[in-house]
Formats: structure tokens, sequence, C-alpha cells
């Protein structure tokens, strides 16, 4: 027997909100594939840690859904009950860890800088959310941001402007990741629905200042500012890669297998 | 029947026998400090019909906080001051600012590097890109001298006793 996958409605704050944990959602599983694997043990570690932030945030943000939409859903049931479609991360985030098994770590340290950035910003705006319990997720989770954001510049910085095969890893990286920036700044109906309610920013807004900081990270790696592409990823509106499912029946075996599980 | 002023005494003093409790709560995670020396007990609050603890969690993915809670509301009751319950507050959000100058020399005493008491939070961005202070080694008394280590452009200092598999790892890795 298997358990019964939820539908979530699709009213623009639950959906804001989906976007938001959902990414911290599927990034934290992502790095979580690097634990027992990454190429020091500091590393390990941190790389855990920062998956383990991750998956707090990404269950306060979910549990804030289940209060604010009308099904009464657990953090759980949202995560563990949803199927692809109804995902709503960014793409970015359910890409492979980069070449090989694990992954490549250059191409980890990229998207983890990307993506610390792109957080730590969205964090700070949602400080001034007009939804006081968001507000509170996002000044806890902003100084978590700022730790990942400090980490993995560092690496970008070592390994672009480290040895030749260091930098040609990052070059490759960055030519993989890049494309995938674009969604985390495009904007539509759920976004205009969340600034003018005063829920968080339209994502559209958190672009100059992320690019700013990009390229004072990618200049000090010595690594070239790449130039914008017509691709748009989908991940937040549900349409995903071939990898997302993969993702899903890792992450959702246990509940669909044995539903209410626990031990 | 109690008049207030009593009850407001015996609320006073239910809260504070109900700290002394939480001082022997121990952090599952280094069991040298207790919740309050690491700061995360935010309040306390004696009702009619039970203490209220208010704590806030020190990370959002900390899985210690369900121990915590569980081991602070056992406390509680077992000091015969229950029913007890605990509030999650969120805002303000923790800070290493909050652990206990008794916490951090208990810290240093367990081996590990106590924060310097100026946490990241003050700052607007992320330190980053810079060479930064040498950490201070809990174990230094140990050694000859502390160890600082030139890592491309981070300044570390390492234990003595990872060090040479950790120089060999790094090597390979990165540019010394």
């Amino acid at each position: 027997m298997t358990t019964p996958s939820i539908q979530v409605e699709q009213a623009p704050s639950v959906q804001y909100l989906l976007r938001l944990g959902d990414t911290a959602l599927i990034l934290a599983q992502r790095l979580g594939e690097w634990c027992g694997h990454a190429p020091v043990l500091e590393e390990d570690i941190a790389l855990a840690n920062i998956a383990l932030d991750l998956i707090g945030q990404a269950r306060a943000v979910l549990t804030r859904v289940g209060q604010l939409g009308g099904q009464g859903l657990h953090e759980d049931q949202l995560a563990f009950l949803r199927d692809e479609r109804d995902y709503r991360n960014a793409t970015i985030v359910e890409l492979p860890n980069g070449p090989g098994r694990p992954g490549d770590f250059a191409f980890t340290v990229l998207r983890n800088a990307m993506m610390a950035t792109w957080f730590r910003l969205m964090w700070e705006r949602l400080r001034e959310s007009s939804d006081s319990e968001l507000a509170a997720i996002a000044g806890k989770a902003l100084k978590e941001a700022r730790y990942h954001q400090q980490h993995s510049a560092d690496w970008a910085v070592r390994l672009g402007d480290g040895t030749d095969e260091s930098a040609r890893r990052m070059r490759a990286a960055l030519d993989m990741l890049w494309r995938y920036s674009a969604e985390l700044f495009e904007s539509d109906d759920v976004d205009s629905w969340a600034a003018a309610n005063g829920l968080g920013p339209r994502w559209d807004s958190l672009r100059e200042p992320w690019l700013a900081e990009m390229r004072e990270m990618l200049d000090e790696a010595r690594l070239p500012m790449p130039a914008d592409s017509a691709f748009r990823s989908t991940g937040k509106t549900g349409v995903h890669t071939e990898h997302m499912g993969y993702i899903l029946s890792d992450m959702q075996y246990l509940q669909r297998a044995y539903p209410g599980g626990a031990w | 029947m109690m008049n207030p002023a009593m009850r407001l005494a015996g609320d006073e003093q239910r809260a504070a026998r109900a700290w002394d409790v939480l001082h022997t709560v121990l952090d599952p995670e280094v069991p040298a400090l207790s919740v309050c020396d690491l700061g995360i007990v935010r309040d306390v609050v004696a009702h009619p019909d039970g203490v209220e603890v208010v704590l806030t969690p020190t990370y959002s993915g900390c899985p210690a906080t369900e121990v915590i809670e569980r081991s602070v509301i056992d406390a509680v009751n077992e000091a015969g001051l229950g029913p007890a319950r605990v509030t999650l507050q969120r805002a303000p959000a923790w800070t290493t600012d909050w652990i206990s100058e008794s916490g951090k020399r208990k810290l240093r005493e367990y081996g590990i590097a106590p924060p310097s008491g100026e946490a990241a939070v003050n700052q607007d961005r992320p330190i980053r890109l810079v060479p930064r202070h040498a950490i201070e080694c809990p174990r230094q008394q140990e050694h000859r001298a502390p160890v600082g280590l030139r890592l491309h452009r981070v300044q570390v200092a390492l234990p003595l006793r990872g060090l040479p598999r950790t120089l060999r790892i790094l090597q390979a890795v990165v540019t010394l």
C-alpha cells in the first residue's frame, strides 16, 4: 500500500513560501549526498552542517505554509507526500552535484556560493515581512546564510585562483550553473501578490545586489563573469528536470512505503 | 483561598526554583554546558497551572532542540514544579553572544575555543576574501607554540594533534 499524494492550494501566499522552503529543502538534500564523501573531514562536516541549517529553514517555512494554508498540513506531509509537479524549488538546486559520484567539489562550492548569496539577500528582505512568523524565521536564517556565503565564497576564491586543475573545474562549473541563475530573478503573479501584501520581495528585485556580490567574488577568484543567457529554467512553477524524480524517490520512499512511519 | 500577594510571591519562588533546576539540564551535544550557560532559556514563567519555559533554538536545524525540550520538561516535572511546558521563541534569534561567561570558561575547559563575543550578526556583510584573525587553540597550553598556517588567503590555527594528516590532505587540494 502506498500513501496518496497531497495537492497543495494555489493561493499566492502558499506558493511564494513553497518556492522558498522547497529551494532550501532540495539544496539540503543534494548537499546531504556529500556526507562521508567530501575531500577533507572539515568540509564533510561543513557541508552536512549547511545542509542541516537548510533543512531547519525548510522545516520552519513548510510549517508556516501549513499554518497559512487552509488544509492544515504538517511539514512532513508537505515534504514527503507532494509529487514532483507540486514541488516549487528553483531548478538550480535539483541539478546533481556535478560530474562524477558523489559529484564535483568545485560545482558544489560554486552553487553554494550562488545560493547562499541569494538566500542571504532574500532573508534580509524577509525580516521585514508583514508575516511576523516569517520575519522571525528570516532573522535566524539570515545569520546562517551569512556563514554559508562566507564559507563557500572563500572556497570559490581559493579554487578559482588556485591550481590549473581547480581553476579549470571552477570555470566548467560556472559554465554549467550560470544559466540556471536567471530563474532566481524572474517574477510572476505570485511575486506581485507577495510584494503588494508585504509578505516578501519580488524575486527580480534581488538581481542587482546579487550580481554585484557575484562580480566581486568572481573577480577575486579570477573567474570570468558569464554573459546572460536566454535559457530559463522553470522549477518554481513545478516543471522540473529529469533529476527531480530521483531526488524525491530517495527522499520520500520511507513515508510512501510505510505511511506515518517513525523511529 | 490564597490572597493575590501570596500567590505572586509563590509564583516568583516557583520560577526561581525552576531556574535552579534548569541550571542542571545539560546540552546533549556539549554536556559541559547547561541550557542556561548556552543562553537559550529566555524566560521562566510560573502560571497557576504549571511552569512555562521559553526557549530559543540555537540553529534552525538543530537536531537537539527536541531532546532539550524533553529534558527541560522532565527536569521541571521531576522537581515537582510542573506540569512544565515549553514555548519556542524564534525572535530575537539566538547568538553566541548569549553564552554566559561561565559557559565560555566551561567550553574552553572542554576543549572548544569559545566565541569571541562579537557575533557575526553585527556586521552588514560576511567577512570574506580577507585575512582573518588566527583562532586561539584551546589546547595551546599543551603545545610549545601556536601553529599558524598560511592557507592561501586565510590564516588559521589548528590543534597540533590533527596537523600532519590535515596538512597532507590540504596540500592535495589547495595551493598553500
